[in-house]
C-alpha cells in the first residue's frame, strides 16, 4: 500500500454508484442556469439574423429599431468594431485555408441566421419587435447547400480565400502498394454513405449574461460553457481587454454536447454591447435560432471500400471523405474537426494492413458546423461496419466471426494510423455482445419472424473511441491553440473541509460526483466533506475545459494528483508534531495516525495548526492547506471500447423501425462511478439513434432551414428510444491516475453502425441495403415494398 | 420567440365573449379567441399568427363538460379538454362514445391534453386533428355563437381547408354534438413519434347486423391526405356490401380507402407512401372497430 491510499477500514468511493450529488437541487427545480440569473437593470438582447443564405448586404438600417418602444440600442458590426474569431491550423496553405468568422457579419453573409446586428431591450419581448424594425437588403447570390455543389467547377466561393469551397484537404497513410492489394484481393467491397446534418440539441440553449464590475475593473460573462478559459481568451482577445478583466463564470448548465465547446460570436456580442451601455445585457437563445443559426455537425459522405482476402481478413481500406463544415471554421478546433478526427481513427479496433485516406472539410452556406459528442466516429465506425457487413455476405461468413478474424487482440498495438492503442476488451465484448443476444434468443426469433414474414435484424458495432486526448495528441493535429493538459487546485479550510476547483466543465456528466469520489478516495474523506468547484476562470489559472472524453482521463488524474499533494503536506505536518519520518504517517478516515504508535491527528486539528496557529509549523513549510496538480497524456491517449448489438423489427406497412432489444457492452477502464457510466451511455444511445432514425437538419435549394421547430426536427422522445442493456468490462488505464478511461461519448459512437447493420440485416431479403441516415420509415416501407 | 403586441380580453360570460368578438371585427381589430392555447399561443411566439387582440374564454365554465341530452346526442363544451374526455367516466361517456375516449391518446402528450380545448383544435382545424377526424365521421354538429346569433354546423360543412373553417371571426364555437351513438367506431394513426401530428389518420365506424358479424354499413373517414378532413365513399361502398367481417373485407375497404384519395407530398410522406398508409389505417380501423 502506498502511503496515500486511503486506509483500509473505509471503503473506497470510487468504483461504487454513489448517488450523484447534482441531483438534489437539479430535480427539485433549485438549480440555477444562466437564464435564472437576475442582476439589476438587466437589458435583454437578440441578433438580427440574415434572412438569406449568401448575399451581399447593400444596406442595414437600424434606425427604425432604435425607435421601437422598450428597445434602448442596436449596434452593427461597424458600431462594436469588434475582432474577427479565427481558428488556425499549422498546416501548409495546400491542406488548410484559414478562415474569419466576424462576431457580427459585415457587407457579406454566409448563411440563413447569421447575425448581422445585436438589438438590446428593456425586456424579452420589445427586443423582438426591434429585430422586426431592422431594414436589410440583400444583393443575393446563388447558395452552395451541399458538398456535391460546393466542389462542382462553376460553384461560388462562400470565401473568397478558400478555392474550391475547401476549407481543409488532406491526404494520409498511403500505404505502399495499396493499388496492388486492391487490384490482386480476392474480396473488394464498397460503399457509399450520406448521414444527415444534426444538431447536438442541449436542452439548455445557448446564453450569455455579461456584466462590468467597476470596483473589480472586470467583465463578469456568465455562460453555459464547456471551455470556460477558452471563452476568456476569445472574449479578452476580440474586446482588447487584459484577460485578467474577463471573468467568465459557468452556472448550471443544461448539457453541450460539444455544441458548446466552442466559442461563438453571440456571447462576445453580448459582451461588448454590455460594456457600451454600461448595463447587465442578458442573451437566451431561442430554439428556433438554436436549431437554425447556432452550431451543427455530422454531415457527412464517405465513398469506401475495403479488400478482404478469403477468409474473411481485411487488407485494406480507402477512403474519400467530404465534411460539410458550414459556412464558417470553429473555434478553436477549425473546419478540420471533423475529417481529421475521421482520417486519423478510421482503422479503428481492426487490424488494417494497408490504408489510404483523402479528407476533405467544404465550407457551403449553412450555419458552422462545431463538435458533436463522438466527432465522425459515428461516421466512420458505420462505414467501417457497413463494409465488414457486405464482406461478410460476399464472403458467407457470419457477420460476428468477420469482425472476430480482424479485431486487435494483442496490445499495445501500433495501427497502419500511426496511432498505438493501449489494452482494451475489443473481442471479449463483441463476444459477449453476441452471446447475450444468442442466450436471449434473437436468433431463433429471427428465423421464426422470416418464416412468417416478418423483417426482424440483427446489427452490430464495435469500436474503440480515443479519449483523454493530451497535448501531444492534440499537437498531432496541428491545432495552433493545443489543449491537453488540465489544472485542478485542493484546498483545504480551517474546519478540514475539502474544496477541489478544476479546469474541466460538468455540463450534465456528474463531475460534482464523481471528481469528489476520487478526491475523497485520496485523503480519506467523506463524500459529504468534499467540494467540487467548476466554472470560474479566476479560480483555476487555466483549464481547457470539458470535451472529447477527456474529464475523467486528464482532469480526474489532476484532481487525484492535488488531493494527493494535499496529503503530502498534512502528512508533513502531522508527522513534524509527533516528529516522525513522513512516511510514518498513513491518511485515512478524515485523520493522520503514527503508525508506530496509533494515535491520530484528525484534518481539522492538522488544518488548525496551518491556519490559526502557524507558528506549530515546521521551518520551510508555509501556512495554509492547498495545492495545485496538473495532467497531461505525453501518448497517443487512451481508447475505450464497446460493442453495440441491436434487433429491430421493420414494421411492413408503415416502414418503421422498432428496436426490440439493445445491449452495449462497454469498457471505459475503471468505471469511477458505474451509474454514472450508464447515464453516459444511455444518453449518447439515444442521441446515436436520433442519427440514425430520426434527425435532419434540412434546407431548401436556396439554403432556407426548413426544421425550425421540434414538429420538423424530430428529436426522439423518451418513447422512442428502448430499454438499453448495458454490460460492463474493465480494462484499466495504465498511465491515468484512476486507471479511468473516458466515458461521455462511445454511446453515440456504436448506436448508428449497429442500427443501420440491423436495419440492412433484416432488409437482406429484399435485396435492398440503405446507407444513408437518418433512415425513415418511407424508405423502409418502400425497400420492403418493392421486394 | 415572443409575441408581437396584442390587447388581452378576459370574457367573463358568453354574452360578453360575443359582443366583443362582434365590436373587435366591426372595428376590423382581428380578434382572436383564447382557449386552452396549445396552437394559438406557439403560433403567435413564432410570430405565425399576430391577433391584435385575444379574446380569452378560458372562465366560461358554462362551456366546460360533458352531457348526454333527451334524444341521446352527446354534447361536448368546447372548452372540455382532450384529458377531461380521456378520463371522463362511463356515466359521462358510454360504450356508444367511447371511440372518443381511446381517440384522446394521439392527441399530443399528456401537458398538451391537459390544457388543449375540443373546440380549440376543432376551431383550428389541423388536417390530421383527431377531434376533426371525429367530428367528420360521426357527423357532429357544430353549435356557434356570434353576432348573428346561435347556429349548428354539420362537420361537412364546417372545415373548409387548410385551417380554414367556417366560423365566423366573430362567432365562437361553443359546444360539439355527437348525435348518436357509434360502438363500433375506432380511430387509429400513424406518426414516426409519439404525440406528432398523423401523417396520416384513419377512423372507422362499422355498422353491424343484429348477427354482430355482417357489417352492413359503415364510414370511413380519413385525415392527413387532404387540406381537411375527407370521409371517402369508395371504401364506405365496400362495407355497404353486405359482406361478413373479416380480413377479406377490411382490406377491400382500405384498397378502396388507398385508391380514392390522391394525397399531397411533403416533408413527412409522399402521395404514395401516405396512400399504402391510408389502406394500412383504414384496414387497422376496421379491426378495432370491429372487435368492440
Amino acid at each position: 500500500m502506498s502511503p496515500t491510499e486511503p486506509h483500509e477500514d473505509r471503503a473506497a468511493l470510487v468504483g461504487t454508484s454513489t448517488r450523484r450529488r447534482e441531483d438534489p437541487r437539479l430535480l427539485t427545480g433549485r438549480g440555477t442556469f444562466t437564464d435564472d440569473i437576475h442582476l439589476p437593470g438587466t437589458l435583454y438582447a437578440q441578433f438580427v439574423r440574415a434572412t438569406v443564405a449568401s448575399a451581399t448586404v447593400t444596406s442595414l438600417d437600424l434606425s427604425a429599431v432604435r425607435e421601437v418602444p422598450g428597445v434602448v440600442a442596436a449596434f452593427d458590426a461597424a458600431d462594436l468594431a469588434l475582432g474577427d474569431i479565427t481558428a488556425r491550423l499549422g498546416r501548409p496553405a495546400a491542406e488548410f485555408v484559414p478562415t474569419s468568422m466576424p462576431i457580427l457579419a459585415r457587407d457579406r453573409v454566409r448563411y440563413a441566421g447569421e447575425p448581422l446586428a445585436v438589438v438590446v431591450a428593456r425586456d424579452p419581448y420589445a427586443v423582438e419587435d426591434g429585430l422586426e424594425a431592422a431594414r436589410v437588403s440583400y444583393a443575393p447570390e446563388r447558395a452552395v447547400t451541399s458538398d456535391t455543389e460546393a466542389l462542382a467547377p462553376d460553384a461560388p466561393l462562400v470565401h473568397a480565400e478558400a478555392p474550391a469551397n475547401t476549407l481543409l484537404d488532406v491526404s494520409m497513410f498511403a500505404t505502399e502498394g495499396i493499388d496492388d492489394v486492391f487490384a490482386e484481393a480476392p474480396c473488394v467491397v464498397d460503399v457509399s454513405v450520406r448521414t444527415g446534418r444534426q444538431n447536438a440539441l442541449p436542452l439548455e440553449t445557448r446564453a450569455a449574461l455579461a456584466a462590468w464590475d467597476d470596483r473589480e475593473e472586470q467583465l463578469t460573462l456568465r455562460t453555459p460553457t464547456q471551455v470556460p478559459h477558452q471563452v476568456r481568451t476569445v472574449a479578452a482577445r476580440c474586446l482588447g481587454l487584459d484577460e485578467r478583466a474577463v471573468r467568465v463564470l459557468v452556472p448550471d448548465m443544461g448539457g453541450g454536447f460539444g455544441l458548446k465547446c466552442v466559442v461563438g460570436r453571440e456571447e462576445i456580442a453580448v459582451a461588448a454591447a454590455s460594456l457600451r451601455l454600461g448595463r447587465p445585457v442578458k442573451w437566451t437563445e431561442d430554439r428556433k435560432d438554436a436549431l437554425t443559426a447556432s452550431f451543427l455537425a455530422r454531415e457527412q459522405h464517405y465513398e469506401a471500400r475495403a479488400a478482404f482476402d478469403a477468409e474473411g481478413h481485411v487488407l485494406g481500406l480507402d477512403t474519400d471523405l467530404i465534411c460539410d463544415m458550414g459556412a464558417y471554421s470553429c473555434y478553436p478546433f477549425t473546419a478540420g474537426i471533423e475529417p481529421l478526427m475521421a482520417s486519423s481513427e478510421m482503422p479503428g479496433v481492426y487490424k488494417v494492413p494497408a490504408y489510404r485516406v483523402r479528407a476533405r472539410a467544404v465550407t457551403t452556406n449553412k450555419a458552422p458546423s462545431a463538435p458533436y459528442r463522438g466527432v465522425s466516429r459515428p461516421q466512420y465506425v458505420m462505414v467501417v461496419e457497413r463494409l465488414f457487413e457486405r464482406a461478410a455476405r460476399e464472403l458467407g461468413i457470419d457477420p460476428v466471426e468477420i469482425r472476430r478474424r480482424n479485431l486487435i487482440t494483442d496490445f499495445p498495438y501500433t495501427g497502419v494510423n500511426n496511432v498505438t492503442y493501449d489494452p482494451g476488451s475489443y473481442l471479449e465484448s463483441l463476444d459477449l455482445c453476441e452471446r447475450t443476444l444468442r442466450e436471449e434468443g434473437w436468433y431463433a426469433r429471427r428465423e421464426e419472424a422470416a418464416a412468417e414474414g416478418r423483417h426482424l435484424g440483427i446489427g452490430y458495432a464495435c469500436f474503440s473511441e480515443r479519449t483523454g486526448y493530451g497535448s501531444t495528441a492534440f499537437a498531432q493535429r496541428k491545432m495552433e491553440v493545443v489543449p491537453g493538459f488540465d489544472i485542478a487546485e485542493a484546498r483545504m479550510d480551517v474546519t478540514g473541509a475539502l474544496t477541489v476547483s478544476t479546469g474541466t466543465m460538468s455540463h450534465g456528466q456528474s463531475h460534482e460526483t464523481t471528481m469528489a469520489q476520487i478526491a475523497a478516495d485520496e485523503l480519506g474523506l467523506d463524500l459529504a466533506r468534499v467540494r467540487i468547484h467548476q466554472g470560474d476562470t479566476d479560480r483555476v489559472t487555466y483549464g481547457w475545459g470539458t470535451f472529447a472524453s477527456r474529464s475523467i482521463a486528464v482532469g480526474g488524474s489532476a484532481v487525484r494528483l492535488a488531493a494527493g499533494k494535499l496529503g503530502e503536506k498534512l502528512r508533513l505536518l502531522a508527522a513534524s508534531r509527533w516528529e516522525v519520518a513522513p512516511d510514518r504517517v498513513e491518511l485515512g478516515d478524515g485523520r493522520a495516525r503514527n503508525a508506530d504508535d496509533g494515535s491520530t491527528l484528525s484534518y481539522p486539528e492538522l488544518a488548525e495548526i496551518a491556519y490559526l496557529k502557524s507558528h506549530l509549523l515546521p521551518k520551510g513549510v508555509e501556512p495554509g492547506l492547498s495545492a495545485t496538480a496538473s495532467f497531461d497524456v505525453f501518448n497517443d491517449g487512451t481508447f475505450s471500447n464497446a460493442t453495440h448489438g441491436v434487433v429491430v423489427e421493420l414494421h411492413e406497412a408503415t416502414g418503421q423501425v422498432e428496436i426490440v432489444r439493445y445491449v452495449c457492452v462497454e469498457d471505459c477502464g475503471v468505471a469511477i462511478n458505474p451509474q454514472v457510466v450508464e447515464g453516459q451511455c444511455r444518453g449518447g444511445i439515444a442521441q446515436g439513434i436520433a442519427g440514425a432514425l430520426f434527425e435532419e437538419i434540412t434546407y431548401d435549394a436556396q439554403g432556407e432551414p426548413s426544421a425550425t421547430s421540434f414538429m420538423d426536427y424530430r428529436v426522439p422522445t423518451a418513447l422512442e428510444i428502448p430499454e438499453i442493456g448495458i454490460a460492463h468490462l474493465e480494462t484499466p488505464c495504465a498511465f491515468t491516475e484512476t486507471g479511468a478511461k473516458g466515458a461521455g461519448e462511445g454511446g453515440t459512437i456504436g448506436a448508428p453502425g449497429a442500427v443501420l447493420n440491423a436495419v440492412n440485416d433484416a432488409l437482406r431479403p429484399t435485396g435492398v441495403e440503405l446507407d444513408q441516415t437518418p433512415i425513415t420509415p418511407e424508405t423502409v416501407a418502400d425497400a420492403l415494398e418493392r421486394a | 420567440m415572443k409575441p408581437a403586441p396584442f390587447t388581452y380580453h378576459r370574457a367573463r360570460d358568453l354574452d360578453g365573449a360575443t359582443r366583443l368578438l362582434v365590436e373587435l371585427e366591426a372595428r376590423e381589430e382581428d380578434p382572436k379567441v383564447l382557449a386552452g392555447g396549445q396552437s394559438l399561443v406557439a403560433m403567435m411566439n413564432f410570430r405565425l399568427a399576430r391577433p391584435a387582440h385575444l379574446v380569452d374564454i378560458g372562465r366560461l365554465d358554462c362551456l366546460r363538460g360533458i352531457h348526454t341530452d333527451a334524444d341521446g346526442a352527446l354534447h361536448l363544451g368546447a372548452l372540455t379538454t382532450h384529458h377531461q374526455v380521456e378520463r371522463a367516466p362511463a356515466e359521462l361517456l358510454g360504450r356508444g362514445h367511447a371511440v372518443l375516449r381511446d381517440a384522446m391518446r394521439w392527441v399530443g402528450h399528456l401537458p398538451i391534453r391537459t390544457r388543449g380545448t375540443v373546440g380549440g383544435s376543432l376551431a383550428h382545424a389541423d388536417a390530421t386533428a383527431e377531434w376533426c377526424l371525429l367530428a367528420t365521421l360521426l357527423d357532429a354538429e357544430l353549435v356557434v355563437h356570434g353576432g348573428g346569433g346561435r347556429r349548428r354546423v354539420p362537420a361537412a360543412e364546417f372545415f373548409l381547408g387548410y385551417y380554414t373553417t367556417a366560423l365566423g371571426a366573430d362567432e365562437l364555437l361553443t359546444e360539439v354534438v355527437f348525435p348518436r351513438e357509434a360502438p363500433h367506431a375506432a380511430l387509429t394513426e400513424f406518426a414516426q413519434r409519439h404525440g406528432d401530428f398523423a401523417t396520416v389518420a384513419a377512423a372507422v365506424d362499422l355498422e353491424l347486423a343484429a348477427d354482430g358479424r355482417t357489417v352492413c354499413g359503415g364510414r370511413v373517414a380519413l385525415g392527413g391526405v387532404a387540406a381537411l378532413p375527407v370521409r371517402v365513399p369508395e371504401a364506405e361502398a365496400v362495407l355497404a356490401r353486405g359482406d361478413t367481417a373479416g380480413d377479406a373485407l377490411f382490406a377491400a375497404c382500405g384498397q378502396a380507402a388507398a385508391e380514392a384519395v390522391d394525397p399531397p407530398s411533403d416533408d413527412a410522406g409522399s402521395a404514395g407512401y401516405r396512400r399504402r398508409l391510408a389502406r394500412t389505417l383504414v384496414v387497422q380501423a376496421c379491426e378495432e372497430a370491429f372487435a368492440r
